[in-house]
């Protein structure tokens, strides 16, 4: 017997929208493409990506002042978020082995930046003992506002390998969803909406690298630009257009995993007070 | 009664005079003209070309420096690159040695070196004499202690060096720069080619000899003049893995879009227009001190000058007032007098560049003011300015001038302070004044800056990292931070 919602359901489908401002969004162009021929996927513009620099902006005083335990625990919800949905990533990886363990490395890397969030300063700041009666100190600050260019494979843990240390600094993201195989960074979002980021800490664009790259490595509001998901060309561009405001270019390799990859996005801040009575 | 009012008023209309007390030269050889020094020996420049450096006191010629061309840099980067095989596989505590000899030889020297950079530089002897050379010896002596403890650094890491680093440095602090580059460099095992400004060649040529006298092997310093064309020549090569700059922002941008895709690796510590903010309950007179010491320290010639001065409304007027009065004993003069206070602007052009800058302040409606101050006939001087009555916009508020020039602007609350000091695209240093602790610590998070004195300014020191936020560039010296830029970490 036929059920009615067996066999003959008609699947409510998932439109795929940009992640901007703690909103899904459509591109503001109206536009589409279909990397895969069949899903439409938003085809972001300029305009979006200055909405999204923006949204970063604003989130940015916020997030970076959130404590450094407040900030582990929320990446260590997004560790649990996407755990949680393994079934959904593990079909939008391609399944099998192989997209098993790129799951399992991501939900990794998410918990191991959770727990640097509260460790950072005491690991990579110092204090300083200068010759005269000053107490100086140096601590890691977030620089602000993190550009991340994804790679199209892996392409949901070349995404959070960077995403993760940028976030753990305390920094705002806006990431470029690898262009060929953007669904899995798309759902991402979904991950991040539910784990207690604010608004505008983490934007995520989808479209073709060539229209939106350019933008976001020349925008005057980006600190720093990761380039790990770049092809050579695509490097040279970036480094080229980030001149404009001497942005940070972030080359480190991509299987790279350390506090020194979360200090790449960072400022080493030193306070100098003299000693009296 | 009236005898003590007659001496009383006697005694404000006279004046003291400082004698002279100029520090002897007689001790100094410079030499009519240099070379190159590559590969360990001074060279004759394969340009033929030289340029005169001269005394910004008084416009006489000092001596020739060689402007060196593509081959030199050639010559100089092959040099680094051999001796880099040897160097960076030598025993790391071996290579702590050299440094160290180099940190005795700097203080051993420091009389003389402090009297070249003053007679090329213009700056005040008795800031050579106290802050530049002793600051170079004590880099190279903090470096050299690392030199054998990288793994110590940087757990779990593997440190290697790069390889030759070619490294370009100002005016302002022409040796201190100089030991800025080079003793981390040379501790984490890389061999360097430096260029010194053109300027201000002397003290970095007098350094070659100290590496001959240290008996540094050959090729691990290379020290190259010459003005932009041979900066871009050194930093262009394809033998040079590493490229370090100290200048001005617009430069820096060039040398990091002229490196695009190059695969080199770059840090850049550019300019500055670091926001001073004064509380109204400040202790005011160290404020003064502390605002002295930070627009007139080298003439302004700083990155890091406290060329903004944020007053709190409630005190602007008291606090002028003192700081003006302040400005009025300040000593204009002889670099090489001992009891100068503000010395000679360090080229034509830089003067040029202060005049027109101070005339776009007048020009767009601030207030300016400067005490009463004679000046040499000869050189190039510039007094002490202060101007009030500036608005953000303007280009004193906005650009970096490099000279002794202040812009006093005032605010209400911390936030307001906070806002206006923040509203630049440079960050490398800011400084703040209050009694009150907390406030100190709330300001010193906000401030987007590389380097916050709270209570002071001015004040270096290697073990502490300095470097910039934003447009004033990235990377660190000094600390163990300054190590970073010049390893990989495998």
């Amino acid at each position: 017997m036929a059920n009615k919602n067996g066999a003959d359901r008609v699947d409510v489908r998932k439109t795929y929208k940009q992640y901007v401002g703690g909103e899904f969004v459509r591109s503001e162009s109206g536009r589409a493409y279909r990397p895969d021929g069949m899903v439409n996927v938003p085809r972001g513009s300029r305009k979006d990506l200055r909405d999204a620099v923006r949204a970063a902006r604003t989130a940015f005083a916020g997030w970076s002042g959130r404590t450094a335990m407040n900030r582990g625990q929320i990446l260590y919800r997004a560790a649990e978020m996407l755990d949680a949905r393994r079934a959904e990533f593990e079909e939008l990886l391609g399944g099998g082995r192989k997209a098993r363990a790129e799951l399992d490395e991501t939900v990794e890397v998410l918990v191991w930046y959770a727990g640097w969030t509260d460790k950072l300063a005491q690991v990579t700041g110092t204090v300083n003992p200068v010759s005269g009666p000053y107490f100086n100190f140096t601590i890691p600050e977030p620089t602000g506002i993190v550009g991340i260019v994804a790679s199209d494979d892996p392409a949901l843990a070349g995404l959070v390998r960077r995403l993760a240390p940028a976030l753990c600094g305390g920094n705002v993201v806006v990431a470029l969803a690898p262009e060929h195989r953007p669904l899995p960074a798309l759902t991402l979002a979904e991950v991040l909406a539910t784990s207690d980021f604010p608004s505008g800490v983490v934007n995520v664009l989808s479209g073709q690298r060539k229209e939106l790259l350019p933008w976001l490595a020349s925008h005057m509001d980006v600190n720093a630009i990761d380039v790990s998901g770049c092809t050579p060309d695509e490097v040279a561009l970036v480094e080229a257009a980030a001149a404009d405001n001497v942005k940070r270019v972030v080359k480190l390799p991509a299987g790279e995993r350390s506090p020194h990859l979360v200090t790449a996005f960072m400022e080493m801040k030193t306070i100098w007070h003299p000693i009296g009575v | 009664m009236a005898i003590t009012k007659r001496q009383a008023a006697d005694l404000a209309k006279q004046t003291f005079d400082y004698a002279p007390a100029p520090e002897a030269i007689d001790h100094v050889r410079i030499q009519p003209r240099y070379g190159l020094f590559i590969g360990g020996k001074m060279v004759e420049p394969h340009s033929k070309k030289r340029f005169p450096t001269i005394n910004p006191a008084t416009e006489q010629k000092l001596s020739e420096v060689a402007e060196a061309d593509a081959i030199d840099v050639g010559k100089a980067v092959s040099a680094a690159g051999t001796a880099f095989t040897s160097w960076s596989r030598m025993a790391p505590s071996r290579r702590a040695r050299y440094l160290f000899r180099i940190s005795r030889l700097i203080q051993e020297r420091a009389r003389e070196l402090a009297v070249v950079e003053t007679m090329d530089g213009g700056k005040p002897i008795k800031e050579s004499r106290d802050v530049d050379i002793p600051l170079s010896a004590a880099h190279f002596f903090y470096y050299a202690g690392w030199a054998d403890k990288l793994e110590w650094a940087f757990p779990n890491r593997r440190p290697r060096p790069l390889g030759v680093a070619g490294q370009v440095i100002p005016w302002n602090f022409p040796l201190l720069m100089l030991a800025w580059k080079i003793a981390p460099a040379l501790a984490a095992g890389n061999t360097v080619v430096l260029k010194p400004a053109e300027t201000t060649p002397l003290s970095a040529l007098l350094f070659a000899e100290i590496c001959q006298q240290a008996e540094l092997p050959a090729g691990v310093v290379n020290i190259i003049t010459g003005a932009g064309k041979t900066g871009s020549l050194l930093v262009s090569h394809p033998g040079v893995k590493k490229v370090a700059f100290t200048g001005s922002t617009e430069v820096g941008k060039l040398i990091q879009r002229s490196l695009a895709g190059s695969g080199k690796r770059l840090t850049l510590e550019l300019g500055g227009k670091a926001a001073n903010i004064v509380f109204e309950d400040a202790p005011l007179d160290q404020a003064v001190e502390g605002i002295v010491n930070g627009i007139y320290f080298n003439q302004g010639h700083v990155c890091c000058a406290g060329s903004r001065l944020l007053v709190q409304e409630s005190i602007a007027k008291p606090l002028l007032e003192k700081l003006k009065q302040r400005l009025s004993t300040l000593r204009l003069g002889d670099p090489l007098d001992k009891n100068t206070d503000i010395g000679a602007i360090n080229s034509k052009a830089q003067l040029e560049k202060i005049q027109a800058l101070v005339e776009s302040g007048i020009e767009e409606g601030a207030e300016i003011y400067q005490p009463e101050c004679k000046l040499p006939e000869r050189g190039y001087w510039f007094p002490p300015t202060i101007f009030t009555n500036v608005s953000q916009s303007y280009r004193i508020a906005r650009e970096e001038i490099f000279g002794p020039v202040l812009s006093v602007l005032t605010f209400r609350t911390p936030a307001e302070a906070v806002e206006k000091a923040n509203n630049t695209p440079y960050g490398l240093s800011a400084g703040v004044w209050t009694d009150k602790g907390s406030r100190i610590l709330w300001m010193a998070e906000r401030m987007r800056a590389g380097v916050v004195w709270a209570n002071t300014f001015n004040r270096f020191d290697p073990t502490s990292p300095f470097g910039g936020y934003k447009e004033s560039g990235y990377g660190r010296e000094g600390g163990v931070h300054g190590l970073l830029p010049y390893l990989e970490l495998v």
